[in-house]
């Protein structure tokens, strides 16, 4: 930059705007918070109120008792992430986000699949548990419960494997991430 | 000593001079407080009225307004207050009182809740748990009010804690690990700004609320005359530079002048001090200033490319960024004749379009003349409160504020009823100083129960209604933009505002004729006490000129 002064000149036509405006990829949010009563309904309340739309959110304890981790996860596409995150800064209960990057970045979410099996069906359903390193978690006479985690993809693709058997319920946790390597989240 | 005892101390530890409240039954114990606690308290008629005169209070001294109502409906009726000091960044501490605490959920007798129904209109909110935090929080609301870009903050007190006894020490730190205000500004980025500068043929300076905030008139003077930088000013930063001034282009945005609008309009470079783009002031935004390239100086960081992306943004309050780029703008000595077709082009608008109304010919009142009168009766040296509507725009058009904290209204949020309590927290906390209201005639009538507090405590705030018997913006709007059908806007000749400022012990004018206005305003604001008078104005003039809702600068009407 150089001294105060120096006269490098400097085009207006160069000046490029802020462009972070909508990324369109969907964006890992993972937001450290005090423990205090209310946190999460402020960062609910943020968001309706700003019109931004959450697609998963997962709350819980971290190492530190005093602090909570919120994951969340938000369309790129649909919202400016730039200012949902610095909106998110002004809550004076927000100590730390960080909007993770996917490639240094593992994910997981855990889902509970009721899938309607009777006999004939039983066999076929737990090997495609085992490919996907699902655990089957309750047997039935006509029903059957497997517990998978992975991301969200893997998840969404064994959904779309066992529908067809007769999925009864399902249920997903939403996303947890954590940074790769030594940094922390 | 009670909790309640030590609010009372950590109130005095803030330099607290005046509380503006009114006692229920939840905050019984705080009243207690007060006999002995050795903190004025003014009592308001209703709790809307203390929330606004807090507002006055702060707006007029920088210092934190404070305000105090019960529970439910006390805390209620502080809801517009607190989203009016939010959306116009006022520091104010509201405390609250509510249910004990084995009442809350249980819908108890005037429980509210609060801390829920004011989240999204604060900038922070404590809800008292444990009597033991009660010190720590006030000081925290107090610091998180003040500091980075001002706001309001809550302190709800649950009436078993508030009489619980406590070890009272001192806090003398806070710690907030959340919460850290960046005011300095990047360095490398106020030298790319002070150079961008230098490289502009067409540049304008748009500064708002955010420089009054800061305190930061005297760096902007500085700053834009360091160079002949055209200067335009929001609703909200009237008085950060002065008016009468040659680099002085007047308010911009829907009511603001041509020559301010039409320089954002053809600006290569602007220039945004504290100032949120708000749509009053960029009217159709994809049209809004289509040349030019924008430096963004705010302290809060969201305000940031939030409506408009900015290609210098620079986080940081005005007073250290401007002293900073100053500095750096200096150093790098532009040759100030290159801006002199940019403003001759300036001196052209100015020309072509002044500030102006048809004047009349007789007795009649004309409603900008009211406030050239105004302007005139008090040496242009007073600060002047109003509500919302037309007599805003007239009295931010033509009354030339000289400095910062003159100007008291309410931008953001537009709340009606604003005026008198703002002007009388402003008479509280400036006893010696001249404060005129000007309030529109259906406004006035919004939070008219303060008159009973001015004449019980002696606060000889001047009232001046500009009476139309309309609701005066309004009706203009269905005139312009809906075939000009009247729809409930005509209030008639109610109240007679004389007899209602006599029925409240406050003097009662009516001034109707032009030839004596000055005078007469003269006269009133000479008498002792708070007056209020009814100046009769023209009925149905327009707010010109006026950029229509929804449509660019260059699209000005009027």
């Amino acid at each position: 930059m150089g001294e105060p002064g120096t006269k490098d000149p400097l085009s207006l036509e160069e000046l490029e705007a802020a462009t972070n405006m909508r990324t369109g990829r969907k964006h890992v949010l993972s937001i450290l918070v005090e423990n205090k009563s209310g946190v999460l309904t402020r960062i609910a309340g943020l968001f309706a109120r700003r019109g931004f739309n959450i697609d998963t959110l997962t709350v819980g304890p971290t190492e530190d008792e005093q602090v909570s981790r919120v994951t969340l996860t938000v369309d790129g596409a649909l919202h400016p992430i730039d200012q949902v995150t610095k909106q998110l800064h002004k809550l004076v209960n927000v100590l730390k986000i960080r909007d993770l990057e996917p490639i240094d970045t593992v994910a997981r979410e855990l889902a509970l699949f009721k899938v309607s099996a009777d006999g004939t069906q039983r066999g076929e359903l737990m090997q495609i548990a085992e490919i996907f390193r699902g655990k089957v978690v309750d047997v039935t006479k006509r029903a059957i419960i497997i517990e998978i985690t992975g991301t969200t993809d893997k998840i969404a693709a064994f959904e779309s494997m066992v529908r067809p058997f007769g999925l009864i319920e399902m249920m997903r946790t939403g996303e947890i991430a954590i940074s790769r390597g030594r940094s922390e989240t | 000593m009670r909790a309640v005892d030590a609010v009372m101390e950590c109130l005095k530890a803030e330099g607290v001079e005046v509380v503006f409240g009114l006692p229920g039954g939840a905050n019984l114990p705080t009243y207690d407080a007060f006999v002995h606690g050795g903190i004025r308290h003014i009592l308001v008629r209703h709790e809307a009225g203390g929330g606004h005169a807090a507002e006055g209070y702060a707006k007029a001294t920088g210092k934190v307004g404070v305000a105090f109502a019960t529970s439910g409906p006390g805390a209620t009726n502080l809801l517009t207050p607190i989203c009016d000091a939010m959306m116009d960044s006022v520091p104010v501490v509201f405390i609250t009182g509510q249910v004990r605490t084995e009442l809350l959920g249980t819908d108890g007798f005037q429980e509210a809740d609060t801390i829920g129904i004011t989240m999204p209109v604060v900038k922070h909110s404590f809800m008292i748990q444990h009597p033991t935090e009660i010190p720590r929080a006030i000081h925290e609301a107090f610091h998180i009010a003040r500091s980075g870009r001002p706001g309001p903050v809550l302190v709800d007190i649950p009436m078993d804690l508030s009489r619980a006894e406590i070890e009272y020490e001192p806090v003398s730190d806070v710690h907030l690990p959340g919460y850290q205000p960046k005011l300095e500004g990047n360095q490398k980025q106020i030298r790319q700004a002070a150079k961008a500068l230098a490289s502009s043929q067409r540049p304008v300076i748009y500064a708002g609320g955010g420089v009054v905030n800061a305190n930061a008139s005297a760096e902007l003077i500085d700053f834009a005359t360091s160079d002949r930088f055209p200067v335009t000013c929001t609703l909200m930063g009237l008085g950060a530079f002065p008016a009468p001034h040659a680099q002085w282009l007047g308010m911009l945005g829907m009511h603001g002048t041509r020559a301010a609008n039409y320089a954002m309009d053809e600006a290569d470079l602007i220039c945004a001090v504290g100032a949120r783009f708000d749509d009053r002031i960029t009217g159709k935004l994809s049209e809004f200033a289509p040349r030019a390239k924008f430096i963004h100086i705010d302290v809060d960081p969201a305000e940031i490319s939030k409506n408009v992306p900015a290609h210098i943004p620079i986080v940081g309050d005005a007073k250290h960024v401007l002293a900073k780029l100053v500095v750096e703008y200096r150093a790098i000595g532009a040759d100030p004749a290159r801006l002199e077709a940019w403003w001759s082009r300036i001196e052209g608008w100015r020309a072509k379009y002044p500030l102006g109304y048809e004047d009349s010919s007789d007795a009649e009142i004309k409603p900008q003349y009211m406030i050239q009168a105004l302007y005139e009766a008090t040496g242009g040296e007073a600060i002047v409160t109003s509500d919302v509507g037309q007599h805003q725009m007239w009295t931010a058009q033509y009354y030339d504020f000289p400095a910062p904290r003159r100007w008291i209204n309410s931008g953001g949020l537009g709340t009606m009823g604003f005026g008198l309590p703002a002007a009388m927290g402003a008479q509280v906390a400036c006893p010696d100083q001249l404060v005129c209201c000007v309030a529109g005639d259906g406004s006035v009538q919004m939070n008219a129960q303060e008159l009973a507090t001015c004449a019980q405590n002696r606060i000889p705030i001047k009232v001046f209604i500009m009476n139309n018997g309309y609701l005066g913006m309004v009706r203009q709007w269905q005139e312009l933009f809906w075939d000009g059908k009247y729809s409930h806007v005509d209030m008639g000749e109610f109240p007679d505002f004389v007899k209602l400022a006599e029925a409240y012990g406050v003097t009662g004018m009516r001034f109707t004729d032009k030839r004596t206005l000055v005078q007469d305003m003269r006269r009133a604001i000479a008498t002792d006490g708070p007056v209020l008078v009814d100046v009769r104005v023209t009925r149905e003039e327009n707010t010109y000129p006026m950029i229509p809702a929804g449509h660019a600068a260059r699209e000005m009407v009027g």
